[in-house]
């Protein structure tokens, strides 16, 4: 178990993150054909300026409340404690928002400021189909054209998003190269953008790539960790002691976590273990990998000793994913979170636990830091407040959980 | 002991034409295989030859050098034995030899290590397309330490002031990228091309390359006129993929390297 952190006068190296040339530490930058270069420093100073106008931020708050749903529910799931026989469990609830996940908050920020630079043509990666639905969803808003690249891996075991996306005017793009899933769509989105780079924006769906993406995406998921700081201080009076979220390439957890990084509140990223970490079946790059350059930035990696990318695995195709952003590299490495992991089991076993007990069908990739959450609970007293984000709802692992548990699910 | 990217680029000019410099995917189509196909690349005229150092994930590369990249690396190779190849073939090659790979590759080996591997195995210079000059530093000083050329690529979108960001830190050669694209795409040598080649040379005495998707000798000629040197790579490593089996791959690629010499000797047509 990680420890509490203690509060502090000290400096805190993790604030003001990234610098101007976008390095968290060690990790971050821009590391892409020259071809792009441009492109991202006109993106850079494009957000820059959004961020000075208030009435960009007036339109996407707008958009996020009466669009999207926000603020989302935070959920204090009694059943669960009483479960688990320990701390309170409050769960932020971004499985409601409109399409189900938190990637919303990401593409609709995205979309208008494409609006704004005048591009006429989006192109989009997505392993759970998360990221794709809401950035067809936003292209659709905006009347855009859109391109999702997808995986044939990921196509098959989350086709009702494949066909959301259909539904939605986009154009999926299967990719058959690699390991078929998240990795190999961003490096065809990657080839894409290279090509349409002068009519074509990029929303790249969490903390990684060339700057600023991890920084502008982390900005835009940081509402989850700013609605949760304001209702649970606001319900309880509090700050929680423990915050937790599943890391895929880590934007929602950075999202519920950056608000608070100055709190003392201790801060859990979930990993994939896959089918644990010892097979080498596994999405956990921060717990296993090393640090590398992949997608445009350094970060932490899954690759062999010739510095070849290695294949993630996961149950859930949203952390399928061998990279994790690079602000998460700067706070393990400063220790201010700390990254445990969960199995392909573990995360199906509280899957269905919370079905059972709350009601709640979560998303696969949600249901590792559930996993976890479990444990921490159980070692903290009643008293405590562990804070889980609830990334995305379960409808499209509906059909792969029944394959998996077949006869399980009869009773 | 092959020649210097300078003496490459000198002896081109003396005999009036631009520079011919074909990529091959390392290890591609077998390790065998590859040995022969630079030996023939040397033998039909390449002025610079270009290895390629295989990666899992080329993403400024087309589905052709992807596949061959993914089929040398199911056959086990790597940044090592790339270089080994390099190391004994740069002794019986007229053309200088250059390294082309992604940054992580180069990373994971450790910059110094890889930059005296490179340098002891007789390449001249390295190419790095994911490193642009902003991320170059700590390689820019062990490739240099090693006394490796460091060759950057401009492309169409890039503006004036980074141009000159990229020659500072440019050595060997410039790499023109032909268009907005990933390499194997179909190029059209029109106005904009060559508008785009003459404002990356103007002003500048380091000799410019353009590559991608330059896969006839049509198009290699139209080139000449234009660009001190003209790089061939997809088209190359197709006829390779296309060949009867890697023991024809040779013969197939030296085929398609000497109509491109030819059409880089003669010249633009009038
Ligand atoms: C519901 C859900 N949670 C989490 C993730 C993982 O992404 P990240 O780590 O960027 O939050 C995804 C990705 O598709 C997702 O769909």
């Amino acid at each position: 178990m990680p420890r509490l952190q203690p509060s502090s006068t000290e400096p805190r190296p993790w604030s003001q993150q990234p610098d101007q040339a976008g390095r968290f530490g060690a990790y971050g930058g821009r590391f892409v054909p020259e071809t792009l270069m441009p492109a991202l420093g006109e993106l850079a100073a494009a957000y820059d300026e959004a961020l000075g106008d208030p009435a960009f931020q007036a339109e996407l708050d707008e958009l996020l409340e009466h669009y999207a749903g926000r603020a989302t529910p935070l959920y204090e799931a009694r059943n669960l404690s009483a479960n688990w026989g320990g701390a309170r469990v409050f769960l932020k609830r971004e499985d409601l928002t409109h399409t189900g996940a938190h990637k919303i908050n990401n593409a609709l920020g995205q979309v208008l400021l494409a609006k704004r630079m005048g591009k006429k043509r989006i192109i989009a990666e997505t392993g759970a189909g998360q990221h794709g639905v809401a950035t067809a969803t936003a292209a659709a808003l905006m009347g855009l054209d859109c391109v999702v690249y997808m995986g044939t891996l990921d196509m098959e075991r989350q086709a009702l998003n494949v066909t959301r996306m259909r539904m939605l005017g986009t154009r999926v793009e299967p990719v058959t190269s690699g390991s078929r899933s998240l990795k190999d769509a961003v490096n065809e989105a990657l080839r894409d953008w290279v090509t349409n780079v002068r009519t074509t924006h990029y929303i790249l769906g969490s903390v990684v790539g060339p700057h600023p993406y991890p920084r502008m995406v982390r900005d835009f998921q940081a509402v989850i960790g700013r609605e949760a700081r304001a209702q649970i201080l606001a319900r309880t009076g509090r700050l929680p002691d423990a915050l937790m979220a599943c890391v895929g390439a880590g934007s929602n957890a950075i999202g519920l976590f950056h608000p608070f990084l100055d709190d003392p509140v201790q801060m859990i990223g979930v990993e994939a273990a896959g089918l644990g970490l010892a097979t080498g079946k596994h999405s956990a790059s921060l717990s296993a990998g090393t640090p590398g350059v992949l997608h445009g930035c350094s970060l932490y990696l899954l690759q062999d000793e010739h510095g070849q990318v290695t294949e993630a695995h996961s149950i859930a195709a949203g952390l399928d994913y061998p990279g994790v952003g690079p602000e998460h590299g700067l706070l393990k490495d400063l220790g201010r979170v700390s990254y445990l992991t969960a199995t392909d089991e573990e995360a199906l076993e509280a899957f269905m636990e919370l079905a059972r007990a709350e009601g709640i069908i979560p998303a696969l990739e949600s249901s590792h830091a559930l996993a976890r959450a479990k444990d921490v609970a159980s070692v903290l007293g009643s008293e405590a407040m562990v804070l889980v984000c609830l990334s995305g709802r379960g409808d499209k692992d509906v059909a792969q959980v029944a394959e998996r548990l077949g006869a399980r699910l009869e009773k | 002991m092959s020649v210097s990217i300078d003496q490459a680029f000198a002896l081109a000019r003396q005999e009036g034409r631009s520079a011919f410099i074909p990529f091959m995917t390392g290890g591609f189509p077998s390790p065998e295989a590859c040995r022969e196909i630079v030996l023939a690349l040397d033998g039909c005229g390449a002025d610079v030859i270009e290895l390629g150092i295989p990666f899992s994930d080329p993403l400024a590369d087309g589905p052709v050098i992807q596949a061959s990249s993914k089929q040398a690396l199911d056959q086990g190779v790597t940044p090592a034995s790339v270089l080994a190849l390099a190391a004994e073939l740069s002794p019986r090659l007229k053309a200088a030899l250059v390294v082309m790979t992604y940054y992580n590759p180069v990373l994971r080996m450790g910059l110094q290590r890889f930059a005296a591997s490179a340098s002891q195995a007789g390449v001249s210079g390295v190419i790095v397309p994911d490193l642009p000059p902003e991320e170059a530093g700590p390689w820019l000083e062990a490739a240099r330490g090693a006394g490796l050329d460091t060759i950057f690529m401009a492309a169409p979108t890039t503006p004036p002031e980074r141009l000159e960001v990229i020659r500072e830190c440019c050595r060997g050669f410039l790499y023109y990228v032909s268009m907005t694209g990933v390499t194997g795409a179909g190029l059209n040598v029109d106005q904009e091309l060559a508008r785009g080649v003459a404002r990356v040379r103007q002003g500048s005495s380091l000799p410019v390359a353009v590559g991608f998707g330059v896969a006839e000798a049509a198009q290699a000629r139209a080139l000449a006129g234009l660009a001190d040197g003209v790089i061939v790579g997809s088209a190359l490593v197709k006829r390779a993929q296309q060949a009867a089996g890697p023991g024809q791959a040779a013969e197939a690629v030296g085929a398609l390297a000497r109509e491109l010499a030819q059409g880089l000797a003669q010249g633009p047509s009038v």
